[in-house]
């Protein structure tokens, strides 16, 4: 199994950050009007060097605390160019822009995984 | 979708008149809160709900109409307390939010077919 999982390379990793970061996206876009909602997103590169280089962190221990926001956690909050009046700081234009490319880059992803997907198969096949 | 109910509510009643004051039809806002995933600190994921609704502090207009049935003695009735190019301005917002929250559900949503269908 975890051939397989090698085969598959990074782009399992990718493919599960790209989602996670549409949902942090989505999250943004449909927060747009909400007073003194801040805009938040995934640190994409930090977040994929960690599964590319010793694995993701784990918790060995149930004291040993998961949920607290920190600097060099998976999900950052954005710097907005103009924060509106309500302290809302989604700047709808940059969302959809970034949405946009998570999409796409998702797409791609998942072509990796779609052709090496195909090429295990015919390997095994034979044919 | 809410907003976008209470901006056709307010804009119904914007020609509306009333004997006293103290029952002239005020907008109706509402309030909109995130409601926060489990552990949203680690994934960012959060929803929007309505909080509330809220009627404005506004004075309705008193206009002098004494051919109006509802007049006072003076011959002034109170019109409702609407900002008509408010609502529209507020009902551009709001169905372009739609618009938007509708298309990442759409996108969202072909992409988890394709990645249903993976490998195939």
């Amino acid at each position: 199994m975890s051939k397989i999982a090698d085969h598959l390379g990074i782009h399992q990793h990718a493919l599960n950050l790209r989602s996670q970061r549409n949902e942090v996206l989505a999250s943004n876009i449909a927060n747009a009007s909400t007073p003194n909602f801040k805009a938040r997103d995934v640190n994409f590169v930090q977040e994929l060097q960690k599964h590319a280089n010793h694995g993701p962190m784990r918790t060995t221990s149930s004291q040993h605390m998961t949920d607290l926001p920190s600097m060099s956690g998976p999900v950052q909050y954005r710097m907005p160019t103009a924060e509106s009046l309500d302290g809302n700081t989604v700047e709808l234009h940059v969302e959809q822009m970034q949405f946009a490319e998570n999409v796409m880059k998702y797409e791609a992803s998942l072509n990796f995984l779609n052709r090496k997907i195909t090429g295990l198969m015919s390997a095994i096949k034979g044919e | 979708m809410m907003r976008l109910n209470t901006v056709a509510s307010n804009l119904a009643n914007a020609r509306s008149t009333y004997t006293n004051p103290e029952d002239a039809y005020r907008s109706i806002k509402p309030v909109f809160a995130t409601v926060y995933a489990d552990r949203a600190a680690q994934t960012g994921i959060a929803s929007v709900n309505v909080e509330s609704f809220v009627r404005v502090e506004r004075e309705p207009v008193a206009e002098y109409r004494p051919d109006d049935p509802k007049a006072n003695d003076q011959g002034y009735v109170y019109a409702a307390a609407v900002d008509t190019d408010e609502e529209m301005v507020e009902m551009l917002d709001a169905s372009r939010n739609y618009q938007n929250n509708i298309e990442v559900v759409t996108t969202l949503k072909a992409l988890m077919m394709r990645t249903i269908n993976l490998g195939r």
